[in-house]
């Protein structure tokens, strides 16, 4: 298991996404994701000094549209593949006083 | 408890406890969410549209569909950077983040924002009471949809599912964040109407509160007077009008200092403005900033406008409302604060009474009227230069004020020349010993009152004083100056001394 990464921290950030992990789970992903920053932490372990961060690999900026319209999708075609709908409107569970 | 506002040394505020007697200061920061003013959404071509049937201006972007991908509005950086640039901000190379959050208003299950390297920092607001407002940045995010909240009480806590509609999930929004520089609810709202002011002249947003265009929350706290280290601070939402965010401030304040002198703390938290019970209440508690899990937006690549770019924009920004008060001050010779100045640009009036002022118009007088007697509409019909006519007779004592407005009414309806119009309501000055005869005859015939007028004291004399001037304005219709009135009653009454 990686020093970088607790079950705790694991739980919380399953909890802030709404998942309900069981045990085997919590010790199965805090086991990839540790993997994972190893990885992460190889790269940092080069020596870096001199290399700007980087925002992107492709070595483009401005990638811009013109402000036109263009036609969406059908909103009966949209709302028919929602679990559950309710006057033109996608129906989802109660909201337990969490908001951005 | 209440508390009063006094101002110090012009530019400070202070409220006073009436339990303690302590003078206490209000610090408030604001963050304003606008809504931009482009045809169509941040990321996709779905149209950026108020108030369409639920569900309509949606695509596979703003649906969060899988494979879509997101490419940015030209204009939204456009509008962005002369919002920018209007509150004198420097423009960086910025970079996109999803604010990662867990609620239905958004698809994705995140916001795309701008955290660490936004678009617009450190620029500044002036006040038209000649406060300077910092402003920290001022960055490019999406609107989220809207949810309903249905079933149970209907409010969020007892709401047993809610219905979203998301035509205004991805529109274009800019959140400028302000320094906590404002002292004072009215400085509150004068900052918002500011700003508003701004945003329609740089035509970034139609800035309407009542539609949710312009957004406002305040961070507010207290401290006493003479400390230099903030308060601990409460985050204010859902102020929907001016009046709430005044109101709100001003009940916020209240209830902090009423802790503080209990001896207990404030509890950093967002709190709700309740505009029916007047008061504030806890919202949820304040998620710290590393909850939202920012990271780079890996769909986008970074936004590095051009020094050409940012050039264009400088050079075709037009004339601020600080700058355009500045102008009319030198013009009528009026400080930049004076309320005739501020209101004359506010009804977008400054290009009329700097015109009229240059054709010879007395400045005071033509902002006088600009305040009082015009209003936005209509008055563009008014020639500038008959304008200044006008100020000249009223001047000349050829006209009394009463009747330059009754002119003035009738230049804006009709366009026609001052003289003209004053002569064909029979407007002339009033001979002064025609006047001196009907006031004569006035004060025959009312020798009780005119004795209580020349010996009563200073209550009694004003009262009779406006009886006198009364008969006198029948009499005359309204032709005699009232200046003129005025001193004519005193030397009579001298006389009969």
């Amino acid at each position: 298991m990686s020093a970088r990464l607790t079950r705790d921290n694991v739980a919380k950030v399953a909890d802030l996404a709404r998942l309900n992990l069981t045990d085997a789970e919590l010790e199965r992903y805090t086991e990839q994701l540790g993997a994972v920053l190893d990885h992460a932490e190889d790269v940092a372990s080069l020596d870096l000094d001199g290399v700007p961060p980087t925002a992107h690999p492709l070595p483009l900026v401005n990638v811009l549209r013109e402000d036109v319209v263009v036609e969406g999708v059908d909103r009966d075609e949209v709302l028919s593949q929602a679990p559950s709908v309710e006057d033109r409107r996608f129906r989802v569970p109660a909201i337990l006083g969490e908001e951005p | 408890m209440t508390l009063t506002h006094e101002p110090i040394e012009g530019e400070h505020f202070v409220v006073v406890s009436e339990t303690t007697g302590d003078e206490w200061e209000i610090v408030v920061g604001l963050e304003v969410h606008c809504e931009l003013a482009t045809a169509t959404k941040l990321f996709c071509g779905c149209p950026n549209m108020f108030g369409d049937e639920p569900n309509t201006n949606v695509c596979p972007v703003c649906l969060g569909l899988p494979g879509s991908l997101p490419v940015l509005n030209h204009n939204v950086v456009e509008l962005a950077m002369r919002l920018g640039r209007a509150l004198h901000c420097e423009v960086e190379p910025s970079v996109f983040a999803r604010k990662n959050y867990f609620y239905p208003d958004m698809p994705k299950d995140y916001q795309v924002s701008q955290f660490d390297q936004p678009i617009n920092v450190d620029g500044w607001l002036d006040l038209p009471d000649g406060t300077r407002v910092g402003i920290e940045r001022a960055h490019i995010e999406e609107d989220t949809g809207k949810n309903t909240h249905a079933g149970g009480s209907g409010r969020i806590h007892g709401a047993d599912y809610s219905l979203v509609d998301y035509n205004r999930a991805g529109v274009p929004l800019v959140e400028i964040v302000g320094r906590p520089h404002i002292r004072h609810p009215e400085q509150a709202k004068t900052y918002i109407d500011e700003l508003r002011a701004i945003l329609l002249t740089t035509g970034a947003s139609d800035a309407k509160m009542e539609e949710g265009s312009l957004r406002v929350d305040a961070n507010v706290s207290v401290r006493r007077v003479g400390e230099t280290e903030l308060g601990t601070r409460c985050e204010i939402k859902n102020l929907n009008s001016l009046r709430s965010l005044g109101r709100a401030i001003e009940y916020e304040a209240r209830r902090q200092v009423d802790l503080l002198e209990t001896g207990e703390r404030i509890k950093q938290e967002t709190r709700h403005w309740d505009e029916g019970a007047g008061r504030t209440r806890p919202g949820r508690s304040k998620e710290e900033a590393e909850d939202y899990r920012y990271f780079q937006e890996p769909d986008l690549v970074p936004l590095a406008p051009s020094a050409e770019w940012i050039a264009a924009i400088d050079a075709g920004m037009p004339p601020l409302p600080a700058a355009r008060r500045d102008a009319l001050a030198r013009a009528s010779g009026l400080v930049i604060t004076d309320t005739s100045v501020v209101i004359a640009v506010q009804r977008d009036l400054d290009a009329l009474a700097l015109a009229s002022i240059a054709a010879g118009g007395d400045g005071k007088r033509v902002l006088t009227h600009v305040e009082h007697n015009l209003s936005g509409e209509g008055a563009s019909n008014l020639d500038p230069a008959q304008f200044a006519q006008l100020v000249t007779l009223e001047l000349g004592g050829q006209l009394t004020a009463t009747q330059a407005k009754t002119v003035l009414a009738e230049m804006v309806t009709s366009g026609r020349a001052p003289d003209v119009i004053a002569a064909e309501l029979g407007f002339e000055a009033m001979d002064s010993s025609e006047l001196e005869g009907i006031v004569d005859g006035l004060i025959a015939e009312s020798p009780e009152e005119w004795a209580d007028f020349c010996t009563g004291d200073d209550k009694k004399r004003g009262k009779l004083q406006g009886f006198f001037t009364g008969k006198i304005m029948k009499a005359t219709k309204g032709q005699a100056d009232g200046k003129a009135v005025a001193a004519l009653l005193e030397s009579r009454r001298a006389e009969s001394l």
